[in-house]
């Protein structure tokens, strides 16, 4: 390996593509995992042959699964590095920094925080739902799994519901600046195109926070 | 008019060097004209420190036209005030009411150590302009204007980037303290022209290993550097020197010249 690419890795720049590109995959994760969701408005039926369709992919499934875990893990692992640095760079604080208005907004000066959040959250929902109480039912003469039945169950509790819901905002939030913020960093950032771009990310924050917090409470409103 | 009638009170960074703690003190200072500089009711303050002996506040400035990029200082918790497009000789005391309580503090940055008050070192940035901010080609005396042909825009957006003028707001704005903005600009004014793309590679590879050694943050496109650039530098020129990094780390590599060339 030429010691370019070597440092490419190490670097600042290297790493926040690394980092663009792993948020983007992870993006794209979410926009299929919340079309499968809204399964559950068509029925228990719909719903659980989705996810038996899902889980009989066998290998393939479990290397989509791997391929999002390494994804995470080098999206979280960089960018918890980076923030470190960052907080080491400016040792002295200042008394009253202020931004302009005009740059940092709450969602890009949040980004560790709302990661922080939906970190935590990947781990309550995959024990849950994935790894949660397993129910079985009978679609089409085939038993497979009742996930609706969990899902529905898993909803019920109002504090889970208030969770779900706190952390698909951090979501939202971690997208809205994520987004356009991948492109920038991939060296996609022209006056031509760049509002479109930061338009799109805001977007696409406000369908993946509003679309996954709406099934979630319609979910409790189902199970109570 | 309300000339020489204002009373400004100051809360300024104090610090002897940068072995020593520094602290806030405050100063009143009356007479404010609002035609002043920010840097001229310094220099007023320094005066009547002066006079009762005590020392005065350094704080760096060199042309006060706002082209030299040596006034550093964050007011009010902004860099140059955070006015658009302005430095801090160029703000002036007409932006201030009365009364007003102003808060005055050097660049924070590890890579920008303080020399004394309100002075930083922003020697890292001639580092990284050491780097690679140049071309090696022998250019002897000045050719004809127009016997390199540039395309307007493109002569354009290298000028914008030429504007940088080194003042290290960037960093000194910046939630990181990543010093991306003045090293992209210098990486763009040289990757848009001819002369500057035959070594546009190895440039942008070594400017930031160099920025990246020096201790700046990393960016994260928080866009905060542009806000608060006196030369309205934009991150467009961070988004190109991101393009040309990942393809210099794709395709450079380093020719052995030690054999010697025809």
């Amino acid at each position: 390996m030429t010691t370019a690419v070597a440092h490419y890795f190490g670097s600042s720049i290297g790493r926040k593509q690394l980092i663009a590109v792993t948020g983007l995959a992870l993006c794209g994760f979410l926009v299929s995992h919340l079309t499968g969701n809204f399964l559950l408005l068509m029925g228990a039926d719909a719903f659980n042959l989705y996810a038996h369709k899902l889980a009989s992919l066998g290998a393939l499934l479990y290397l989509a699964e791997l391929g999002l875990l390494v994804a995470l893990l080098i999206h979280l692992g960089l960018a918890l590095k980076i923030t470190l640095e960052n907080k080491a760079a400016r040792p002295v604080k200042y008394l009253g920094k202020k931004n302009t208005g005009r740059g940092t907004t709450i969602m890009s000066a949040s980004m560790p925080y709302t990661g922080l959040v939906l970190l935590a959250f990947i781990i309550t929902h995959l024990m849950g739902i994935k790894y949660g109480s397993y129910y079985t039912t009978i679609v089409d003469g085939v038993e497979m799994r009742d996930v609706y039945r969990t899902t529905i169950e898993h909803f019920s509790s109002i504090g889970y519901t208030v969770w779900y819901s706190f952390a698909m905002i951090c979501a939202a939030f971690h997208t809205a600046h994520g987004f356009s913020s991948a492109f920038q960093s991939l060296g996609l950032n022209h006056g031509r195109y760049f509002g479109k771009v930061k338009l799109l990310g805001i977007l696409y924050a406000i369908f993946i926070g509003a679309g996954f917090a709406s099934l979630a409470i319609w979910s409790h409103l189902k199970g109570v | 008019m309300s000339n020489g009638n204002m009373t400004l009170n100051l809360k300024i960074w104090r610090q002897v060097n940068a072995k020593t703690e520094g602290k806030f003190v405050d100063y009143k200072v009356d007479h404010v004209s609002e035609d002043m500089s920010f840097l001229e009711m310094i220099d007023v303050l320094n005066e009547q420190l002066v006079r009762k002996g005590d020392d005065a506040i350094a704080f760096d400035h060199d042309c006060r036209e706002g082209i030299c990029g040596m006034c550093s200082m964050m007011i009010n918790g902004k860099a140059h005030g955070g006015f658009k497009g302005t430095t801090t000789c160029q703000v002036h005391m007409r932006l201030f009411k009365d009364g007003d309580t102003v808060v005055v503090e050097p660049w924070r940055s590890r890579a920008f150590p303080l020399i004394k008050d309100l002075t930083v070192d922003r020697s890292a940035f001639d580092t990284i302009q050491q780097a690679g901010g140049y071309i090696t080609a022998n250019t002897g005396n000045a050719q004809d204007a127009n016997a390199i042909l540039i395309p307007k825009p493109i002569a354009d957006e290298a000028m914008d980037a030429a504007a940088c003028i080194g003042c290290g707001a960037c960093v000194a704005s910046c939630p990181n303290g990543s010093g991306m903005l003045f090293m992209s600009a210098k990486v763009s004014q040289l990757a848009l022209l001819p002369q500057g793309k035959a070594e546009a590679e190895k440039r942008v590879l070594e400017m930031v290993q160099t920025h990246d050694e020096l201790g700046f943050g990393n960016c994260s496109n928080h866009a905060e550097c542009e806000a608060t650039c006196p030369k309205d530098i934009s991150i467009e020129h961070i988004a190109r020197t991101n393009r040309e990094y990942i393809a210099a780390a794709i395709k450079h590599h380093e020719k052995d010249r030690s054999g010697g060339g025809a």
